[in-house]
């Protein structure tokens, strides 16, 4: 436990002496939602149509951007080796990589979501849903983009790479967290689309730390 | 090293399959197989194809048009059915460390997103008479394309991976990924959206289609069946050649030294 805490301590300090990552990823989330009116065009009633699947795809792709620097720097510098060959169970230091990711690029998504979601005309209601879903959907972002960001390591172009790989498994998470939102709008029942989150965020906690480490120790190998 | 640790044990069997598992032995038993392989996918095509244009009726509703299904769903069904032999294959590797096996998925990998590209192609085709419309969002369709994704993401992340061990084993891993996968994604793009029709076969109703029908598209699944295990096998002969080009006796096979 006290190896979980001291590796999120650790990813949180290294991201806070670097603060414009973490603001690019914010800022990207902000820039690309604010794109989609200019692209579409200031229409109230099919913006509010809209809303839940733009920010929620926005929020895919910003993960994305954070994913990138989960291994790939400790790798560079040898601090991931040291990692592996650490007494404690790699699947909690990499457990604990992908808690500090969450804390730098999913949560700061959840606090911002309801801003977005006035630009884009929703109302009350529906922003709290929105933040549930992204509060329930952003950790399972987290941990299965920590497999892509594993097996991709030290590879040419991994960005791109990790996108093609991550992106379809995202999927299922898009489908519920957009479609909650989308039902609340209509006003139909949500709470099928909130269990099946939680089930999704279940299931990846319960496998993808293993698989994760896994893939960390192919690439050390 | 499974040679040594199991020959104790499956000496007494018919055939040694562990000895199978290496290179050097596969090579030319698949060099033998190919041809029966080519051979059954050639007999089963003529006949299925026979049985599809000339023996299966005219459809009440869809008139000739419909005669598409007999290429359409034995690639769909091959290309999902790819993806676990695939798998399977990768977590093999994984699991007993064997080099044959990683190389079998990568061979397999080609092979099932052309099945997937030609399923989505040929839907494509037969869409536009039916539905009017060459692409709609609905849950198998859209499947299918994830499907396809997930095939192109594999090669990708093999082929840009210079160490071929590695690349075998992250393959694997993702290929372990995708198959737990494939069915979350199944049934979310179902509960998302449907208006395909109602799947035509299914094993636990009997077909609601006419016999012949079914025996032509059967005939031509077990024509696909043959033609991709014939094209996966050249493949793994020849990323076998590939990896063992220093080896002994890949130097001493007269295709080699010619």
């Amino acid at each position: 436990m006290n190896a979980l805490l001291t590796i999120i301590h650790r990813d949180l300090l290294l991201v806070m002496r670097r603060k414009s990552e973490v603001l690019t990823a914010l800022f990207f989330f902000v820039v690309v939602t604010s794109l989609f009116p200019l692209g579409i065009g200031a229409d109230a009633a099919l913006l509010r149509k809209i809303a839940p699947g733009v920010i929620w795809v926005a929020a895919l792709l910003s993960t994305l951007l954070g994913l990138q620097r989960m291994f790939a720097s400790d790798y560079a510098d040898g601090s991931l080796e040291q990692l592996v060959l650490a007494p404690q169970s790699m699947v909690l230091l990499v457990m604990g990589k992908i808690i500090a990711h969450w804390i730098v690029c999913g949560l700061p998504l959840v606090m911002i979501a309801p801003l977005i979601g006035i630009q884009f005309d929703l109302d009350a209601s529906s922003l709290y849903v929105l933040m549930g879903t992204l509060l329930l959907g952003t950790p399972v972002l987290s941990l299965l983009g920590s497999v892509g960001a594993a097996l991709t390591l030290g590879v040419r172009g991994s960005s791109v790479l990790m996108s093609l790989l991550i992106l379809p498994l995202y999927i299922p998470v898009l489908i519920f967290g957009a479609g909650a939102v989308y039902a609340n709008s209509v006003g139909l029942e949500i709470s099928g689309h909130f269990s099946l989150l939680g089930a999704l965020l279940i299931l990846a906690l319960a496998f993808v730390p293993w698989v994760s480490s896994a893939a960390v120790k192919i690439a050390i190998e | 090293m499974n040679q040594l640790n199991n020959s104790s044990f499956s000496e007494n069997r018919l055939i040694n399959w562990f000895k199978l598992s290496s290179p050097s032995t596969f090579y030319p038993v698949a060099g033998k197989l190919i041809p029966i392989f080519w051979v059954l996918a050639g007999l089963f095509g003529i006949a299925g194809l026979w049985v599809s244009f000339f023996v299966a009726p005219v459809d009440a509703v869809q008139g000739q048009g419909y005669r598409i299904i007999f290429i359409h769903v034995p690639a769909s069904w091959m290309s999902m059915f790819i993806y676990l032999v695939m798998a399977a294959w990768a977590g093999l590797g994984l699991v007993f460390n064997t080099r044959l096996s990683a190389m079998m998925a990568q061979a397999l990998a080609p092979v099932g997103a052309w099945m997937a590209f030609l399923s989505l192609w040929t839907g494509a085709f037969w869409g536009k008479p039916m539905w009017g419309a060459w692409w709609v969002w609905d849950a198998r369709l859209t499947s299918e394309l994830i499907l396809l994704f997930l095939y192109l993401g594999f090669i990708a992340l093999q082929a840009s991976i210079d160490n071929p061990r590695r690349a075998d084993k992250a393959g694997a891993i993702l290929a372990l990924v995708g198959v737990v996968n494939v069915p979350i994604i199944y049934f979310s793009v179902k509960w998302w959206n449907t208006l395909h029709q109602g799947a035509s076969v299914s094993l636990t109703k009997a077909p609601a289609m006419a016999q012949t029908m079914f025996l032509g598209m059967l005939l031509m699944a077990l024509c696909f069946w043959m033609y991709s295990i014939a094209v996966a096998l050249m493949r793994v002969r020849t990323i076998i050649l590939e990896r063992e080009v220093h080896a002994d006796w890949v130097r001493q096979l007269s295709e080699v030294n010619r």
